[in-house]
């Protein structure tokens, strides 16, 4: 638990050179990294015509030894009017928000109930559910094809939102996190104020658990905005499909145009990005929640 | 002194998640038992053969290419993604480092890039001539700029993909584990005149362990189970399918293909309890291991 300020005399050997060539190698890499990232921007704003004649931005007059008045929203404009991805956005804005939400508030629900009280079928069902953490999804894609057809569910958003609602690990997580942030006493004394169950469940528990439920959003959010195997099974009708999905059908026909593409997975990827940049330590705490404790 | 609490309230408050688990979870689970036992026409007609799936799939050539491609990814990817995350941890739990913050931001950021958008980025990064890769390595140390990722090394191109994908992502598991390594630990050892790979054999090791496993495990499990990334580079061109000579067909895809392609769904159950069977045995195996020498 010691801070590194309190032992001066084994820090301080540290040689100074190593401390440079640390930084130049991460550096490089931290460089290697964003370079796709670099290179997707980039060809999203170069027209059709000089795609190809430099690597990242195009050569001219401007700033730089940059021809910066070369660079054009026209692969923008084309994806949503030739293409229209304007569609697929809302799809995905839809899907991801009410599939992240409904989710979070089963698990919350759940977990809560399974932290906090003692009822029959507890441990059959505790049982239950850390047994289906191991299962692998795709075992369950023809067995819930089959099913969706015979309830009239295929080519539906309720097809392709119902049967992720559970999953298995967000009821533990919220179990343990009961666990640490919802004292009994506190519910207790509710009880004694003749506060419901389900009142307490909202305006006690719920708010006590607002890092979790944060985190939880958020993955399940981006978990659902990155999907593509569940959407690409259970729909049918273009106009129903999320980015994922219409992206990838969107190389098929424009296949040779790699600024359109770069253009839709910039507009794909952007959200994603802004939202994990101004809530960077509730991400990072959810991902890895499963992993250590504390 | 304390109010009853109401018999039903648990179960109100479970009631979502259990039907939902037992309709779309429990029953599907159920039901895959069987259905691998079927050969099926679409959702709406099948018959029974009883095991003769199995036996099939074991003489199915298409079936073993695509298990030795996903055996190939998983080898690749784990072996070399894993000691590299370490790495990285390892140098941005360095005390006193500047810019740690930063750095985390950016090495993570790529997991933030869904499987279809990277394999978007990556269909055209590796496309011979045209792409990035090529060009710049071709202008950097003369690389071949015709070198066919595509064509021919396409587990090498999907194991480079993932590793940009996901070495930020395993880092920041093994940054969390490595603040359980108790620093006046390390400093003793310093005193004491170990160096950096011993203090790192006896003393970070054993602390990190656990997550290590774990970490190795997800890895695997997430490896074998590869699908998207393989299937939007290479099922939306001129090759259709999966790749020349089905070079980048994995266990999912095949599934995907029997099951929604050729429609037959208990073909596609079995090779999911392939899957699963394969699953089992590792996720059993690094448990037994684990609790064999436990952590200290």
């Amino acid at each position: 638990m010691s801070r590194p300020s309190d032992h001066p005399r084994v820090e301080h050997r540290r040689p100074i050179a190593a401390s440079i060539a640390l930084h130049a190698l991460l550096l490089s890499l931290a460089a290697v990294v964003m370079i796709p990232l670099a290179w997707m921007v980039t060809t999203a704003f170069k027209p059709l015509g000089i795609q190809f004649d430099t690597m990242f931005l195009p050569e001219g007059e401007g700033l730089l030894g940059i021809g910066w008045s070369r660079l054009t929203l026209e692969n923008f404009r084309n994806l949503f009017e030739q293409a229209r991805l304007g569609i697929a956005l809302l799809n995905s804005v839809f899907l991801s928000s009410v599939g992240a939400v409904l989710a979070t508030l089963c698990c919350a629900a759940g977990g809560y109930a399974l932290a906090r009280f003692d009822f029959r079928g507890k441990r059959l069902i505790t049982v239950a559910v850390l047994g289906a953490l191991v299962i692998p999804p795709p075992l369950l894609l023809a067995p819930t094809y089959e099913l969706l057809y015979h309830l009239n569910l295929l080519d539906t958003y309720a097809g392709l939102l119902l049967p992720a609602l559970a999953p298995a690990f967000g009821l533990f997580l919220f179990r343990q996190a009961t666990i640490q942030a919802v004292p009994s006493e506190l519910l207790e004394a509710a009880r004694i104020d003749g506060c419901g169950e389900l009142r307490a469940f909202a305006t006690i528990a719920l708010p006590l658990l607002r890092p979790m439920v944060g985190a939880f959003v958020l993955i399940t959010f981006l978990a659902w905005w990155n999907n593509f195997i569940g959407p690409q099974v259970v729909l049918q009708t273009p106009e129903k499909y999320p980015l994922a999905v219409a992206i990838a059908q969107l190389k098929g026909s424009y296949y040779e145009d790699y600024g359109l593409q770069m253009a839709a997975t910039l507009v794909s990827i952007a959200p994603v990005m802004i939202l994990f940049l101004l809530l960077q330590r509730d991400f990072i705490a959810g991902l890895t929640a499963g992993a250590v404790k504390g | 002194m304390t109010p009853r609490v109401s018999r039903t309230t648990p179960y109100l408050l479970l009631a979502p998640f259990l039907c939902v688990f037992a309709v779309f979870l429990a029953y599907p689970l159920a039901r895959s038992v069987l259905l691998a036992t079927e050969r099926s026409f679409g959702p709406s007609a099948s018959a029974s053969v009883g095991l003769e799936n199995f036996r099939l799939l074991l003489e199915d050539p298409v079936f073993w290419t695509a298990a030795r491609n996903t055996l190939v990814f998983t080898a690749g990817s784990v072996l070399v993604q894993l000691p590299l995350a370490l790495l990285l941890a390892l140098a941005l739990n360095r005390p006193g480092l500047r810019g740690r913050a930063v750095y985390r931001l950016v090495f993570f950021s790529p997991q933030l890039v869904g499987l279809v958008f990277s394999g978007i980025i990556a269909s055209m990064m590796f496309e011979e001539k045209t792409g990035l890769i090529n060009r710049a390595l071709h202008r950097l140390i003369g690389f071949d700029p015709d070198f066919p990722w595509l064509q021919l090394h396409v587990m090498p191109m999907l194991i480079l993909t993932a590793l940009w994908m996901y070495t930020g992502f395993n880092m920041i598991y093994f940054l969390a584990a490595l603040q359980n390594v108790e620093r006046s630990l390390t400093e003793a050892a310093t005193i004491d005149g170990a160096n950096a790979l011993q203090r790192f054999r006896h003393i970070t090791l054993p602390a990190i362990r656990p997550v290590a496993s774990f970490v190795v495990l997800l890895s695997v499990i997430g490896s074998i189970q590869l699908f998207e990334l393989p299937f939007v580079i290479f099922a939306f061109t001129d090759y259709g399918g999966a790749g020349p000579e089905n070079r980048a067909l994995t266990l999912v895809w095949y599934l995907y293909q029997q099951g929604f392609e050729v429609g037959d769904l208990g073909y596609a159950s079995a090779i999911g309890w392939m899957i699963a069977a394969v699953l089992f045995v590792l996720a059993f195996t690094q448990l037994a291991i684990v609790h064999r020498r436990p952590s200290r």
